[in-house]
């Protein structure tokens, strides 16, 4: 009898091409996603002289520059709109399919790639972008890489990797009414730090996980990075199927039926071994805001702020003074009592129709005391939420409905969040300056800052739940 | 790419935790080409007010520290985005050696792309570099990635590092040019992949 061997094992002896004397592998790549920010790559590339060695397997999304407020086509600042275009020009060039900024699969790459059916379980999947983790809900083994990477999978369809750690990370029980998967994943990298998690591959487990819709697990998988793990994966099981079946580019009729067969089989074996193991109860979690600057300094909401002289370590209390400083907190400040300036719903983490349903259900019929904009992940996910009058409900609590793309969460298209402002954002990182220089960041989930407009400060989402259904 | 064999150099102490790449160079910054001088803006809302003045307390806005080749960072350097311009911005700043307790993954990947050098060590001994720093900033320290040590004043610490990035460095090799060597491998893989698993294409 085999070894037992855990999902991630199982994805990676399924890619390794050749594993060099040195311990490095080389690894086959599934599906490469390539964005605008990929341009230093194909500059590369070009240097080299070198061809995309499989574009049939490489896509391109635009997503990180587009305009998400206003005319899509009118961009003003020429910087932005020259990076739109090179991407255009570098997958013409090289025929790779791209879902441009007219396209109406356009979206949050990594909400596009689930839902046009190219992520799949079992698959290695890599992109240029660190968020990628997020396609590991799918069971695939996906992680970002950096442009020298990039262009090394564009002209060979192969990366060198050392094979990282192990470590299993399992959510005993059910997450409560009103709970999200984002504030699971905020509860787990406080657990376990923004380093928790280097140089390993989590694979989620547990009865909580297993629980988890499609689009929760997603959300879930795209923060593993937050704690350092380049990779986050779940084993796929009938959630997995059910949601892959149908989608455009995945297989269908007896190819579907065969890769059933092999997705099933994807899942760790008893008895096989990780390097570190976690455990969690899911009925410990409560609803989770951030108040630092990094995804770890994360708290249920009806905590305070931290206070540096009641810190007995000196690294710690210079790292916590820091963080209220450039956040504009006072020591001990309950978070619920934390005034905010705008809200902001969208990104990679939290912009897909579940996300918005759950944003709708808190604000319907109420009014937001600060402004805010909505940014669905994707174009298609626009049109669904404008199917089920969605936009309708954050139009008339006076929040802006904006177009797809990474907008406010990295404000590279121009959409930032002003100096000192403080903003609850459903995003994935609360880092200085992140959303704008001198921005002040809250993470939390979709109906966490749906909460937070209605009431115009941090505050428990469940009491404004009572009675609504959701 | 420049090999890594040695270096003696000033050295900078950045003792912030969790030091992350929109910190090295913010998003902003992003569609500049490497040509425009990306040294120029690294760390740039640290180094910089709104106003564009010079924040004189940061480390390396310090006379002693201006021209520093190497950086004492503290845990979790560079983590957060993929962005590779960040080990651009460092690199073409003048830093050829960040020294650190832990390292962003996807950052050291590329800073090893890119000539480089992630140096791993203790928490108490980046403290101690730190302090030591602190004490005498002009005092250069010395990296040796042979010998795997920094020397520091009359101090040896040793560092770690993957032994595949530290033969990389020595070498100043291109992995592209090492790949170009497994290519009947992939071709040969790549054949029987199609017929292992057939659903792994897209379907369109």
């Amino acid at each position: 009898m085999n070894a037992p061997l855990t999902l991630f094992d199982k994805l990676w002896v399924a890619h390794e091409i050749v594993r060099r004397e040195d311990g490095e592998a080389l690894l086959w790549v599934d599906r490469h996603y390539v964005h605008e920010g990929s341009f230093n790559a194909f500059s590369k590339l070009k240097a080299r002289g070198a061809q995309v060695a499989e574009p049939g397997l490489t896509f391109g999304v635009a997503d990180h520059y587009v305009p998400t407020r206003g005319s899509r086509r009118a961009i003003d600042n020429p910087d932005i709109a020259r990076m739109v275009h090179t991407l255009e020009e570098n997958t013409a060039e090289h025929g790779i399919p791209l879902f441009g900024l007219d396209d109406p699969r356009q979206g949050i790459v990594h909400v596009v790639g689930p839902e046009q059916g190219l992520t799949l379980p079992g698959l290695l999947i890599v992109c240029g972008d660190s968020h990628t983790s997020t396609h590991g809900a799918l069971g695939a083994y996906a992680f970002g890489i950096g442009a020298s990477e990039v262009a090394h999978v564009l002209t060979t369809q192969t990366l060198c990797q050392r094979k990282p750690k192990r470590m299993r990370i399992i959510v005993n029980g059910y997450l409560g009414p009103g709970i999200a998967a984002k504030d699971l994943v905020l509860a787990i990298i406080a657990r376990i730090s923004a380093d928790g998690a280097t140089g390993h591959a989590v694979e989620f487990g547990g009865s909580a996980i297993r629980a988890l819709s499609m689009e929760g697990r997603l959300t879930l998988c795209n923060m593993s990075i937050e704690a350092g793990a380049r990779s986050g994966m779940i084993a796929p099981d009938e959630t997995t199927f059910e949601y892959v079946k149908g989608r455009p580019y995945a297989p269908k009729g007896a190819a579907f039926e065969q890769a059933l067969e092999a997705w099933s089989a994807l899942t760790t074996d008893d008895g096989a071994e990780f390097d570190r193991e976690v455990e969690l109860d899911a009925a410990d979690i409560a609803p989770i805001v951030t108040w630092g600057t990094s995804p770890q300094d994360a708290l249920p909401i009806d905590a305070s702020v931290p206070d540096p002289a009641r810190e007995p370590d000196a690294a710690r209390a210079k790292y916590l003074r820091e963080a209220l400083d450039y956040m504009g907190l006072m020591p001990g400040t309950k978070l619920a009592n934390i005034a905010i300036d705008r809200i902001f719903i969208g990104s990679c983490t939290n912009a897909r129709i579940e996300d918005l349903r759950a944003a709708a259900a808190v604000l319907a019929g109420r009014a937001s005391k600060v402004p805010g904009l909505v940014s669905p992940g994707s174009s298609a996910v626009k049109r669904q939420a404008e199917e089920e009058g969605l936009d309708r409900i954050f139009r008339d609590a006076g929040l802006e409905w904006g177009e797809s793309g990474c907008s406010m969460c990295v404000g590279i298209n121009g959409d930032v969040v002003g100096p000192g402002e403080r903003c609850a954002s459903t995003t994935n990182r609360n880092f200085r300056g992140r959303q704008g220089p001198g921005a002040r960041t809250h993470l939390m989930s979709p109906a966490m800052a749906a909460a937070a407009a209605v009431t115009g400060t941090l505050t428990d989402v469940r009491p404004l739940l009572a009675g609504r259904k959701v | 790419m420049d090999k890594f064999i040695r270096l003696t150099a000033a050295a900078c102490p950045l003792d912030v935790a969790n030091l992350n790449t929109d910190q090295l160079l913010p998003a902003r910054f992003l569609k500049l080409p490497r040509s425009a001088g990306l040294g120029a803006v690294l760390l740039h809302d640290l180094r910089f007010d709104a106003d564009g003045r010079e924040r004189p307390n940061f480390p390396l806005n310090q006379p002693a520290w201006r021209d520093a080749r190497i950086v004492v960072g503290a845990r979790n350097f560079g983590c957060g985005s993929s962005r590779e311009a960040a080990v651009y911005a460092l690199y073409d700043y003048g830093i050829r050696c960040v020294i650190a307790p832990s390292f962003g993954d996807i950052f050291a990947g590329n800073a090893v792309q890119n000539g480089l050098l992630t140096a791993i060590v203790s928490d108490d001994e980046a403290a101690a570099l730190v302090a030591m720093l602190g004490e005498k900033p002009s005092q250069p320290l010395t990296v040796d990635l042979e010998q795997q040590t920094i020397q520091c004043s009359n101090r040896t610490f040793l560092f770690a590092i993957d032994p595949v990035r530290r033969t990389r460095l020595l070498n100043g090799w291109d992995n592209i040019a090492l790949t170009d060597s497994y290519m009947d491998k992939i071709a040969a893989f790549k054949t029987a992949d199609r017929a292992r698993r057939p659903w792994a294409m897209p379907c369109h």
